[in-house]
């Protein structure tokens, strides 16, 4: 893989960055519902004051120009300030980032360490016992949503048999061990709902794309070469399967981001995803800007990796 | 016949599929000796890959499955040989060259690794030592700049240069057999002539034997000694190159030979190439008795009651017509 090919890729993600901010920071001036929302109600806050307000925070300029004013604090490391929280965007955010990237992280890679393995097997064993027990139970692994199969966790192992706590805190009290310990226990559910939920759909585009990788000819060439059948399926056919998988994983990154959201919520997990149901329900509008903007930067991310791997996985991108 | 290498004997290999059974290879026996270069020529789909793959195993099965027969390999029977004790004779003993250079050599490794890897696996050479043997063995098939191109990647290679360092896949462990399944069929013209060239010079320097299947009756004139002439899944005429040519006695290898389009005939103006008419007849209900009959002219009632076995008909030379 060439320096050329990840520099273009980098010149890609930011106009991408640029565009999707505008969007959303467009699509969030037209949403009903404003930080001063309530001052308005206020009795004891003058009218006066009120549009002096508005007009110091340039609320009733026009979008562009609130965009672009936007956009060049933001540069200069200045997310704006949470009326709810009281707190700087930027600290708020980086408070809750590492928890749900940790939580992300963690899913992302049990996903993956389950789903690769199960997927070769199904399918170099079609339509065996193997292959069918994996395909149904992606199959409910996939069908079923995250707040679902997360209640059902919690119901069994935090309230029928008490083993581990649904809540989750930040604020243990431990050192060592202990912390480490305390921290792993109260990830196991939320890590085990999102990773599998993952998991269950990477199974099944493992398994198809292997399917479509085995029967190709230079598998043949390399089962004539006498290397064995283990090494014709980690060799040359993994490899190559997992290049459209590779795609498909970075497509499906918002959708891993909507469950975080969603399990952040039930297990109450203090990260980035349940900031941004709140400071929507509080209409703290630059809070959600900044969430909604970083969960953007992390699909695009993501999407970046994806685009490295493959570029690493297939000699031929390189040459394009 | 000298000591035969490969003999294989009333071979059925067939397919399940969802119509029912598709009766590919169907009875097939044929013989290799040591050196020699057997031909196996047919219309498409008459069951040549399938017998090919079969000698190494590389049917899927299923669908696939050996109804019956024997494969012998040196003595040993190797349908009922376990798979590690194949693969041992994979590439080693018996290799492959298969039909289409664009898609046979895996896109995501240097072709220097997909040749270093039987050297690897069977000769246990370090990689830097088999990585110098793949360069020999770019150079042997007369790839330019081999200490170069050994890095390469298959898709920056053309047709010709890929199905080169397919060769030199199947030569790096100097088998006793190459199976070359149609070579040249997806080259250019020019391309085909040097690639079959190229095996000629390959089999000159290690003396393996080869089994060359093709569709063209040209390329078995230049370049086999025997000739075996399969269709629908049988084999119906075996005999020496020049006996063959010379005294064709099954109906259809006639009409094999006359569809060589001639030089003589094109200078003239107007190539003559005849083609036998009809269609192949399906491989899932073959019909009783010869199954060429619905495309003989000189088919007859016992034809089609019973099927015509191969029989001797002159030294070395069989035939499966009542003729
Ligand atoms: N996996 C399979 N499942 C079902 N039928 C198959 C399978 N593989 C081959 N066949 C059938 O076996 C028959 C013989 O095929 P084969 O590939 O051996 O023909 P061929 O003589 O090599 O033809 P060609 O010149 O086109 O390469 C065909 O009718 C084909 O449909
Ligand atoms: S057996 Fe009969 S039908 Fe078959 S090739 Fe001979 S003459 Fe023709
Ligand atoms: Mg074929």
């Amino acid at each position: 893989m060439s320096r050329d090919y990840l520099f273009r890729r980098i010149l890609i993600a930011i106009p991408s960055l640029l565009g999707i901010s505008l969007v959303l920071f467009t699509v969030l001036a037209l949403a009903p519902g404003d930080p001063f929302g309530e001052l308005v109600t206020n009795p004891n806050v003058p009218a006066e004051i009120r549009l002096a307000l508005r007009a110091k925070f340039g609320l009733d300029d026009p979008v562009w120009i609130r965009y672009v004013r936007w956009l060049n604090a933001m540069l200069q490391g200045d997310w704006g300030f949470s009326f709810t929280s009281r707190m700087d965007v930027d600290t708020l955010i980086m408070q809750r980032l590492p928890t749900t990237v940790a939580v992300i992280g963690a899913a992302q890679i049990l996903a993956i360490v389950v789903a690769i393995p199960v997927g070769v097997l199904a399918a170099t064993r079609p339509y065996s016992l193997f292959d069918q027990i994996a395909n149904t139970l992606a199959f409910v692994g996939f069908s079923l949503p995250t707040f679902f199969t997360g209640l059902l966790l919690i119901l069994v192992f935090s309230i029928q048999l008490d083993w581990l706590p649904f809540v989750y805190r930040t604020d243990i009290r431990a050192s060592g061990w202990q912390w480490w310990w305390e921290h792993i226990r109260q990830s196991i559910m939320p890590v085990t709902v999102l990773g599998l939920f993952q998991g269950a759909s990477l199974v099944r585009y493992v398994r198809s794309s292997v399917l479509d990788v085995i029967k190709l000819d230079y598998v043949t060439t390399a089962r004539s070469k006498g290397i064995g059948e283990p090494k014709v399926v980690t060799r040359h056919v993994v490899r190559n399967a997992l290049i459209p998988v590779v795609t498909l994983v970075a497509l499906q990154m918002p959708v891993v981001f909507g469950g975080a959201i969603v399990t952040e919520q039930i297990f109450r997990i203090p990260g980035i995803g349940s900031l941004l149901i709140s400071s929507i329900l509080a209409n703290d509008t630059p809070v959600v800007m900044g969430v909604t903007f970083v969960f953007a930067c992390l699909v695009v991310l993501f999407n970046l990796i994806a685009d490295i791997l493959y570029g690493w996985l297939d000699p031929r991108i390189t040459f394009r | 016949m000298t000591e035969a290498l490969l003999e294989i004997k009333d071979l059925k290999t067939w397919f399940k599929t969802d119509d029912g059974m598709v009766r590919a290879v169907d009875g097939v026996s044929m013989t290799i000796a040591r050196g020699e270069t057997l031909a196996v020529v047919g219309e498409s789909g008459c069951g040549k890959t399938v017998t090919a793959r079969s000698v190494l195993k590389l049917i899927d099965m299923p669908p696939g499955r050996f109804e019956a027969g024997q494969i012998v390999w040196r003595g040993r029977d190797l349908i009922p040989l376990p798979a590690a004790d194949m693969d041992k004779i994979r590439a080693r003993e018996i290799a492959m060259v298969f039909q289409e250079p664009m898609t046979s050599l895996n896109p995501v490794y240097t072709v220097g690794d997909q040749i270093a890897e039987s050297l690897r696996t069977h000769h246990g050479l370090s990689r830097k030592e088999s990585i110098d043997g793949a360069v020999e063995m770019l150079k042997l098939v007369q790839i330019p700049n081999a200490e170069r191109r050994v890095h390469d990647y298959p898709h920056q290679f053309s047709g010709g240069m890929r199905q080169r360092v397919v060769i030199a896949i199947a030569l790096a462990c100097k088998p006793q057999l190459l199976i070359a399944d149609e070579p040249t069929t997806a080259l250019d013209v020019t391309i085909q002539a040097q690639i079959l060239e190229l095996l000629g010079d390959m089999k000159a320097k290690f003396g393996m034997a080869i089994m060359l299947i093709t569709h063209a009756m040209g390329v078995v004139a230049e370049n086999a000694q025997r000739v075996v002439v399969m269709y629908a899944g049988k084999v119906v005429e075996e005999a020496p190159v020049e006996e063959l040519f010379g005294n064709p006695r099954h109906p259809y290898t006639q009409g094999l030979i006359r569809s060589i389009p001639r030089v003589d005939a094109r200078t003239r103006g107007h190539a003559r190439l005849e083609q036998i008419p009809g269609t192949v007849p399906s491989l899932l209900n073959p019909p009783a008795g010869c199954r060429f009959a619905n495309r003989c002219r000189f088919a007859t009632d016992p034809c089609r009651d019973s099927e015509p076995p191969l029989r001797q008909v002159a030294p070395n030379h069989k035939v499966a017509c009542i003729l």
